[in-house]
């Protein structure tokens, strides 16, 4: 069973402010979820191994040459604030 | 009470590929903010990672040098976390199937030589930088190291004291830079330790709670924050307190080290395979591969020096220390055939002249072959050792060819005895009362009389033919 | 002949050839009925008509020099809003991407522009495409052309409606549990997630990076082939991207199904499945027996398994993918912060609605010191098992049929308060994404008030030719119905 204060710490793994409310209605879907997803540790599986793929394929690389890089401007044109070279935040210090 | 100090150590240590570890960005150090920067590396939304085949062979290359077992199978794993130099909230390194595990690497410190254990060593992408911005007092962000690939090795909590730490590190250094593949330039943070430590009673089992303090980037601060924490950690214990697990950061200039603010610690990174990228599988023939390839080692170097070339311990272990010296050394052998003669340059003034100028040994003002020009000017005859060391001073500052210098400054010295004979019979004659006290069995006499005569020939005659001949004059 | 919007993309490229349509007509026409028509199916989000006229008349004239053309040029088609479109708005129906404009394009989209498609617009979505009924969008939602008070299925409802609604003749979706398939069954039209790796994702906003998969969301069949002749094919900046060869699918076009092996798992057509769905897929089952195939019972015995696991491994991995949006590089930013956590976190909260959030948590959770053995870890496996699954029924048949969805398109706002119910559309459709398999949707009737059933059929890894001959026979023959 799934506590408030489990989903309280979930939301701050996952950097989300919850309000109250939010955080009663998360706490009630994911019991549900939660317990519907449980319905995976009925199946014996034993001696199996994971995959995470759909396919077998390994060893795909990349030769070790340089591309050029993207224009500066592009990169940053999305960024909500930059001086123009960098992205920019309120300082780390506070 | 007597305390045991137990040190393990990460290393991180940037791969010196021409491109980033999942995207074709230049490594390149320096370079405008976010100019060596796409959208995979600054983890635009639908970008996708594809790894840099270099990076696994370095990685592997790393492992085989350090005595590695190299995974057949290994896969890569997100490490989730938010930081503003992490673009993508996570960070791809390896979990539970590392490229390289149960390595050693063996440590000379003093006398005494120990072994110490490398748990693994895995791959994984460097984050960005941090800049304080002097207009807003805000912070930038710089992607341009966002991406760099990196291999951590981490070793067993085999060290015992700072001296101990920083030989380990010298040695991953010594080591990596021979094989080629990191520069290890600590100064650029291309090198960087993270000191897990703890102290226990003598006698304890029991380790003691253990401190990580990160991002140490010079042997220098690796020394004094192990010193300081040693030190931090006893007046705790003896105060009757407790060492709290906590992960810590240095002030180099302040000479402190200082606990993070409970945000700042590592949460729970929430590791899983990533599924942006397929699994790793190295076969035999692969690993044979770069077995076969990889250079001679600083160890083997080593004990060639002093069995074959017959240089001292102490000289031969400072030598091969560092690649570069090493190779220096080499060229220069190769060139004037006379390995103890580079030798002596290289323990007296190479050490001294890299440090004065705050170079590497591949950085040198001037060349190993032109080294080996000025041995073979003393080794003929050609000049005095005295003048050489002048020769040397000035191609420390103009990195000219010695033989050029010696040529321009007429600095060849003379061996001509008839014109040395000349010299000394006008001194002599000049200076009778030396000749008595010669005679008298004062033996300064012969100094001050060749004194004079290499005033009088400018530095320039041939001493042992100097000698010779005023000898021959005293002992008639 | 028909009216232009009616027009499927092989219709107007034939019509091109023949010089009977010009392809800036074929495009005015669209932006006409899309202004008329969109007012009430609401499937655009962004529309790039300054630009499709102008390449419209560039390839125009390149038709009246007599090039040579690509596959679809001059063929106008609608994107989901999830693939990245150089200089064009890619918000995933998102507060938080709602100003994203990508420095780049996707790899399919390049493919489609290299082969002449024009690009009318960027069309509606469930947030992040989590969803199945295009409700989550942020923006608006989008009506079933069928019945405009249903829903267009999600989470490419807005692909689905745009192409059932002739505001497009093609478009591209994104499937990651049935985001393609569920949608073209709700709408009545042709939809094919093809096999994991067969399309490049380099460039789609990750949902769940080990299931997403690009496909065509067509009118017909033939379609269908064109457009995955077009997107398919290895990709360097993808590494789940199939090293294979190029094939030519309209190759599969072939009207003919006799001797081929058809099984129906019964677990797909147990309880929970709509008594009308069952017996129109049922039907189009012995149509493919009168048409020469055998039809037998088969069993995937983890079938049940199969949308827990996908629940897991698609949050864990959605948790993980959606971290990037932290108000930093690009989207939405907090107004209300003093400092970097407050960016991080009011910023994301903002941004993300409600069922985005709840599939981080989910996601977080399961990965969560503690869980991740007990959830993410055991769906892993649940994987390996369902795999196993599939390559055994393989190996005696050459395709599943099933129902694409349990029900036909339900009323908007039936199940917008209950998550897991609107989870368990997926049960038919998450089973071929947990394998990587390919799968097409296509109609088959309508169910008693008129919307449309969606026929699943199910091939082997890298075996669409096989499924886009059964779909295309089918297509031919279900008129004599």
């Amino acid at each position: 069973m799934i506590s408030k204060e489990e989903i309280k710490h979930i939301a701050e793994l996952s950097m989300l402010n919850l309000s109250e409310e939010e955080i009663q209605k998360y706490t009630v879907n994911m019991q549900d979820i939660v317990e519907f997803a449980n319905k995976v540790n009925s199946l014996d599986t034993d001696g199996v191994t994971e995959s995470a793929f759909a396919l077998d394929t390994f060893n795909v690389f990349r030769k070790d040459e340089v591309r050029e890089s993207f224009d500066r401007d592009e990169l940053l044109k999305n960024a909500p604030s930059s001086n123009g070279e960098a992205y920019s935040l309120p300082s780390m210090m506070n | 009470m007597e305390y045991e100090v137990i040190i393990g150590l990460e290393v991180h240590a940037e791969l010196s590929t021409k491109t980033k570890i999942y995207c074709g960005c230049s490594t390149e150090f320096g370079g405008n903010p976010n100019t060596h920067c796409c959208p995979v590396c600054t983890g635009m939304p639908g970008a996708l990672p594809v790894l840099n085949e270099k990076v696994v062979e370095y990685a592997v290359r790393a492992g085989l040098a350090t005595n590695c077992d190299i995974a057949r199978e290994s896969k890569q794993d997100r490490k989730n976390y938010y930081y503003p130099d992490t673009p993508r909230a996570y960070q791809i390194s390896q979990y539970d199937l590392p490229l390289c595990e149960h390595g050693h690497v063996n440590i000379n410190v003093g006398e005494s030589s120990k072994t110490i254990g490398i748990t693994r060593i895995h791959i994984e992408d460097d984050a960005g930088k941090l800049v304080h911005d002097g207009y807003t007092g805000g912070t930038l962000v710089d992607l341009n190291r966002a991406g760099v690939p990196l291999i951590e090795i981490v070793s067993e909590p085999d060290m015992r004291s700072a001296e101990e730490a920083v030989a380990y590190v010298e040695k991953l250094k010594g080591i990596l830079e021979y094989i080629g593949v990191s520069d290890c330039k600590m100064q650029e943070g291309s090198l960087r330790a993270d000191v897990n430590l703890s102290i226990r009673p003598v006698g304890q089992e029991k380790f003691g709670t253990r401190t990580e303090t990160k991002n140490l980037n010079s042997f220098r601060s690796i020394a004094r924050c192990i010193e300081f924490e040693i030190s931090r950690q006893k007046e705790v214990l003896e105060a009757g307190g407790v060492i709290l697990q906590e992960t810590r950061r240095w002030d180099d200039e302040a000479g402190e080290g200082y606990a993070m603010r409970a945000k700042e610690e590592a949460n729970d990174y929430r590791y899983f395979p990533e599924p942006d990228l397929m699994p790793i599988r190295l076969s035999e023939e692969y690993i044979q591969n770069i077995k076969d390839t990889l250079p001679e080692l600083p160890e083997s170097r080593r004990a060639r020096y002093i069995n074959e070339i017959g240089l001292p311990e102490y000289d031969a272990g400072i030598i091969t220390s560092s690649k570069h010296l090493s190779d220096f050394f080499e060229a220069a052998t190769v060139v004037c055939g006379n390995a103890k003669a580079v030798s002596n340059w290289i323990m007296t003034d190479i050490i001294r002249i890299a440090k004065e100028k705050g170079v590497e040994y591949n950085e040198l003002p001037f060349t190993a072959e032109n080294l080996a020009k000025l041995i073979m000017l003393i080794d003929k005859g050609t000049i005095s050792s005295a003048i050489a060391k002048k020769v040397f001073e000035e191609m420390v500052e103009t990195g000219e060819n010695p033989e050029k210098i010696v040529e321009a400054k007429g600095l060849v010295q003379i061996s001509d005895e008839g014109a040395i004979k000349e010299v000394v019979d006008r001194i002599i004659a000049a200076n009778p009362q030396s000749i008595a006290d010669y005679k008298a069995g004062k033996d300064r006499a012969l100094g001050f009389l060749v004194g004079q005569c290499m005033k009088e020939m400018k530095g320039k005659g041939n001493p042992q033919i100097l000698n010779k001949l005023i000898l021959e004059h005293l002992n008639k | 002949m028909k009216n232009i919007c009616e027009l499927t993309a092989h219709e107007i490229c034939e019509a091109y050839s023949n010089k009977e349509l010009k392809v800036t007509d074929v495009v005015k026409a669209f932006y006409e009925k899309i202004k008329v028509d969109d007012e009430k199916i609401k499937g655009y989000i962004t529309l790039c008509e300054e630009e499709a006229l102008t390449q419209a008349e560039e390839i125009q004239s390149r038709y009246d020099a007599g090039e040579e053309m690509g596959a679809l040029a001059g063929v106008p088609i609608a994107i989901k809003d999830n693939m990245c479109t150089r200089g064009v708005k890619t918000t995933c129906a998102s507060r938080m991407l709602e100003n994203f404009i990508p420095p780049y394009d996707a790899t399919v989209i390049k493919k489609l522009k290299e082969a002449g498609a024009i690009i009318l617009g960027k069309v509606n979505m469930d947030e992040f495409a989590m969803g199945g009924s295009t409700e989550n969008s942020a923006f608006f939602k989008t009506h079933n052309p069928v019945n405009l008070n249903k829903v267009p299925g999600g989470s490419s409802g807005g692909s689905a409606a745009v192409v059932a609604g002739n505001l497009a003749p093609i478009s591209l979706g994104s499937d990651t549990g049935g985001s393609i398939r569920e949608p073209a069954s709700f709408c009545g039209i042709v939809g094919l997630k093809p096999t994991y790796g067969l399309v490049s994702r380099y460039g789609l906003v990750a949902f769940a990076s080990s299931l997403d998969q690009i496909g065509p969301m067509t009118k017909d069949v033939t379609d269908a082939a064109i457009l995955l002749n077009t997107i398919s094919g290895h990709d360097e900046m993808d590494s789940t991207s199939a090293k294979l060869d190029k094939k030519d699918y309209t190759k599969a076009l072939v009207n003919d199904v006799k001797g081929l092996k058809i099984g129906l798992p019964k677990e797909f057509f147990a309880e929970g499945v709509n008594v009308e769905v069952k017996e129109k897929v049922l039907a189009a089952a012995k149509k493919f027996e009168e048409l020469g195939a055998s039809i037998e019972e088969c069993s995937l015995p983890a079938t049940e398994y199969c949308l827990p696991a996908y629940y897991i491994i698609a949050c864990a991995e959605a948790s993980s993918n959606l971290g990037r949006f932290d108000g930093i590089r690009y989207g939405y930013r907090t107004e209300k912060y003093e400092n970097i956590q407050d960016i991080f976190k009011n910023s994301r909260s903002e941004g993300f609605g409600e069922e985005v959030k709840r599939r981080i948590i989910l996601g977080t959770y399961v990965l969560s010191s503690g869980y991740y053995d007990a959830y993410y870890k055991k769906a892993q496996k649940v994987r390996t098992i369902v795999k196993q699954n599939f390559d055994k029924v393989f190996e005696k048949y050459d395709l599943l049929l099933t129902p694409t969805a349990p029900t036909t398109a339900f009323d908007i706002g039936s199940k917008i308060n209950n998550p897991l119910e609107m989870y368990m559309s997926d049960i038919l459709t998450v089973p071929v994404n947990v394998s990587g398999v390919p799968a097409i949707s296509i109609p088959c009737g309508n169910d008693s008030e008129g919307m449309p059933v969606g026929l699943q059929l199910i091939a082997k890894h890298f075996d669409e030719e096989t499924l886009l001959r059964a779909a295309y026979t089918y297509e031919q023959n279900k008129e004599v119905q």
